[in-house]
């Protein structure tokens, strides 16, 4: 049941923001109330399934187990902190139509969530395709939202380019339902596809995930389809880049990830190197533009395409260990991306320049601005005692472990370079002299309150991981294989 | 039904005339110079991909491959140009011609490369897993997916992009609909409605682009790159 709650919250909001109201307020605060009912929605399936059980809601189309609990989580968790910070981004549209760009940015806000949230809920293969393209869709108009040409163009290549990946992954997904009508059938979800794997001819299983590895792909950002991603995560709206750089792309990930233990059992191995040379590229790429940015939000957004890059290593090594460190980065990316954001966005309010060359000694100018970005690049980039350095690390014990040497030196080469080029670029933002400035520009209380509430994950996860979450993340690692 | 063997024989010509026709058509798309036209091989393409549904359809006795004919006929070949008519009528009737990246020729050329590609990844396939009709369907599916996927990467019109794209997921429902004739009919209604979805959104982008930035040729946007 409560999968269709959270199903349904969003798009009752969405509707709700189609009335005219008096105040505009109206549109943020019910979105607010929505995205933390839907947090606690999540919350307790998360719950449930940490315990074991899957929650089904309808069987074969509605279903959430560990895995999926994983990602909706992440997905309402940041829904909540990036509605909150809205309410600031919002508060500043200006001009005579005001009140309803107002109404039109939380409407699409609210649809982008629901297909999000939609990704991990649903069940069968080619609904999941559908809700993946759908978070396409949906946040086209959000990153084309502030009208500058530059966001438009970036919305044009986004739109574009994972569309056509979009067409690629329907591809690999009819041939995988081929694949099972041939071995004898069965629903196709992914438990169904899982059961069936080993009677499926292993041609059509491998042609189907690699279509599908690419079209995803393209989504996740990986290397070489992934020049959409930085323009698309830069030039949206910060509450909106938190989301597409958060979780928008894990859920894009997670559709891949499911495929890992089908494929992984009838080719041995052969798909794990296609992944972990997909992965490996997207990393070590990411890693070195890093360094030349000129922008700090395009810094972030490399950065992504980076632990896109870690995550897929450590599925491509497979072994339990590498597994868990897959999903415990999930975790951890999400929650330090999405504050990063949070944090470029208040530093964009703040410094109002978008070049890291433009902007200095921001910690005198806004302590909190300030040292909100020094904390999200220590811990985007993996310094301890953050979970992103122990997520790293587990990847990286798995893989010496498991007699992996070259990727595992090259991984840590690259996280090694990345760490360095966030550090560099952010410290000279954050310490200095002051830029003068002809007018201060106050920080909006909805800001403050969703920095300090994303702030929270961030520096608790790497010290201590609550048990149910811990749990949780066991078991999605178990999904994946062992 | 289909009751004697030469029937049966008819059928699979026919289905095999469409798939040709079908082919056709994509090469069409990536060698005309003119937006309207454009539009136009794209609706004799979906013609051609439910003619293949009903063939099949009548061949299986497949209530369900008759209704996704029915569908691509009303979406693809009705409501989507439509649509696109709707939005962008100046646009699409303007009669300049659409740059490419290579010159006609060669974009054959490389065209009839990647056929000859998607027919040496679909041999294997066919091998483990024969079946009637997608001994057809599946290298020209393939091949419809991998030409609408250059033809999108060459063009630098916006409006040739996005129908590059809508011919893309023809190419894959032309696979689909011999490989997974019986896939619930729910995602087959959900996926039309996807592809009405994409064709708004990208047609109210295409005049955003137009109005913000004064021209459609995407090729051109440089404004966010690294440096």
């Amino acid at each position: 049941m409560e999968l269709i709650y959270i199903l349904l919250i969003p798009v009752v909001v969405a509707a709700l923001s189609l009335f005219p109201t008096k105040g505009r307020d109206f549109a943020p605060l019910t979105t607010i109330t929505g995205t933390a009912a839907v947090f606690i929605a999540s919350l307790h399936t998360a719950l449930k399934a940490s315990a074991g059980s899957d929650v089904v809601a309808v069987e074969g189309w509605l279903a959430c187990d560990a895995f999926g609990g994983l990602l909706l989580l992440l997905v309402s968790f940041v829904g909540l902190t990036a509605a909150i910070f809205s309410w600031g981004y919002t508060g500043r549209i200006a001009g005579p139509n005001a009140t309803v760009r107002v109404c039109r940015y939380y409407r699409r806000y609210n649809l982008f969530l629901v297909s999000m949230l939609a990704v991990p809920v649903l069940s069968h293969i080619s609904m999941v395709w559908i809700a993946v393209e759908l978070t396409t869709l949906l946040s086209v108009f959000l990153v084309s939202f502030p009208n500058t040409p530059e966001a438009i163009e970036a919305a044009w290549k986004y739109s574009v380019l994972t569309c056509m990946g979009a067409a690629l992954a329907l591809f690999g997904i009819l041939i995988l339902y081929w694949g099972m009508t041939i071995s004898g059938g069965g629903p196709f979800t992914w438990s169904g596809l899982l059961a069936a794997a080993p009677k499926m001819p292993p041609a059509l299983l491998q042609t189907g995930f690699l279509f599908i590895l690419i079209g995803f792909g393209t989504k996740a950002g990986l290397v070489p389809l992934h020049t959409w991603l930085p323009d698309a995560h830069s030039q949206a709206p910060s509450p909106v880049c938190a989301l597409l750089s958060g979780v928008e792309t894990s859920t894009a990930l997670y559709a891949i990830m499911r495929l890992i233990p089908a494929v992984q059992a009838i080719t041995d191995g052969h798909s794990g190197r296609w992944v972990l040379i997909f992965g490996l590229v997207s990393a070590g790429f990411a890693a070195f533009l890093l360094i030349q940015v000129k922008e700090y939000k395009r810094l972030f957004a490399f950065s992504t395409i980076e632990h896109m890059g870690i995550i897929l290593v450590a599925v491509g090594m497979g072994g339990a260990g590498a597994y868990f460190g897959a999903t415990y980065q999930i975790l951890s990316h999400t929650m330090a991306k999405s504050f990063c954001f949070f944090a470029a966005g208040a530093a964009l309010r703040v410094a109002g320049a978008r070049d890291i060359n433009s902007v200095k000694g921001l910690i005198r100018e806004s302590p909190l601005v300030g040292a909100s970005l020094l904390l999200g690049a220590l811990a985007i980039s993996g310094a301890p005692p953050f979970a992103v350095f122990l997520s790293e690390l587990t990847i990286l014990k798995a893989g010496v472990s498991s007699g992996q040497y070259v990727a595992t030196g090259l991984l840590a080469l690259f996280v090694v370079i990345a760490f360095c080029g966030i550090m560099f670029h952010i410290s000279r933002m954050v310490f200095g002299k002051p830029m003068p400035h002809s007018e201060s520009r106050p920080l909006p209380t909805s800001y403050a309150t969703s920095l300090s509430l994303a702030a929270i994950p961030v520096c608790l996860f790497g010290l201590y991981i609550p048990g149910p979450l811990l749990e949780l993340l066991r078991l999605a690692a178990n999904a994946l294989g062992r | 039904m289909p009751g004697t063997d030469s029937t049966i024989l008819l059928l699979t010509e026919l289905n095999a005339l469409a798939a040709s026709f079908f082919l056709l058509t994509a090469f069409g798309l990536i060698a005309t110079r003119q937006i309207l036209a454009c539009l136009r091989i794209f609706v004799i393409q979906a013609t051609f991909l439910a003619a293949s549904a009903f063939i099949l359809s009548y061949q299986n006795a497949s209530g369900s491959l008759f209704i996704v004919g029915g569908i691509t006929l009303a979406v693809k070949a009705v409501l989507i140009p439509w649509l696109l008519l709707g939005t962008l009528g100046d646009e699409l009737r303007s009669r300049r011609e659409i740059s490419q990246v290579f010159n006609i020729s060669t974009s054959l050329l490389i065209s009839l490369i990647l056929v000859v590609f998607a027919y040496f990844v679909s041999v294997p396939l066919l091998g483990s897993a024969p079946g009637g009709a997608s001994s057809v369907n599946l290298p020209i599916g393939l091949a419809g997916l991998l030409l609408g996927a250059y033809a999108m990467t060459v063009r630098r019109e916006a409006v040739p992009q996005v129908i590059a794209i809508l011919s893309m997921e023809n190419g894959a429902f032309f696979a689909g609909i011999a490989i997974a004739p019986d896939l619930p009919l729910i995602a087959e209604l959900a996926a039309a409605f996807d592809v009405l979805i994409i064709t708004r959104v990208l047609g109210v982008l295409v005049m955003k682009v137009h109005e913000h930035i004064g021209t459609t040729a995407v090729g051109d946007m440089a404004a966010l790159k690294e440096e």
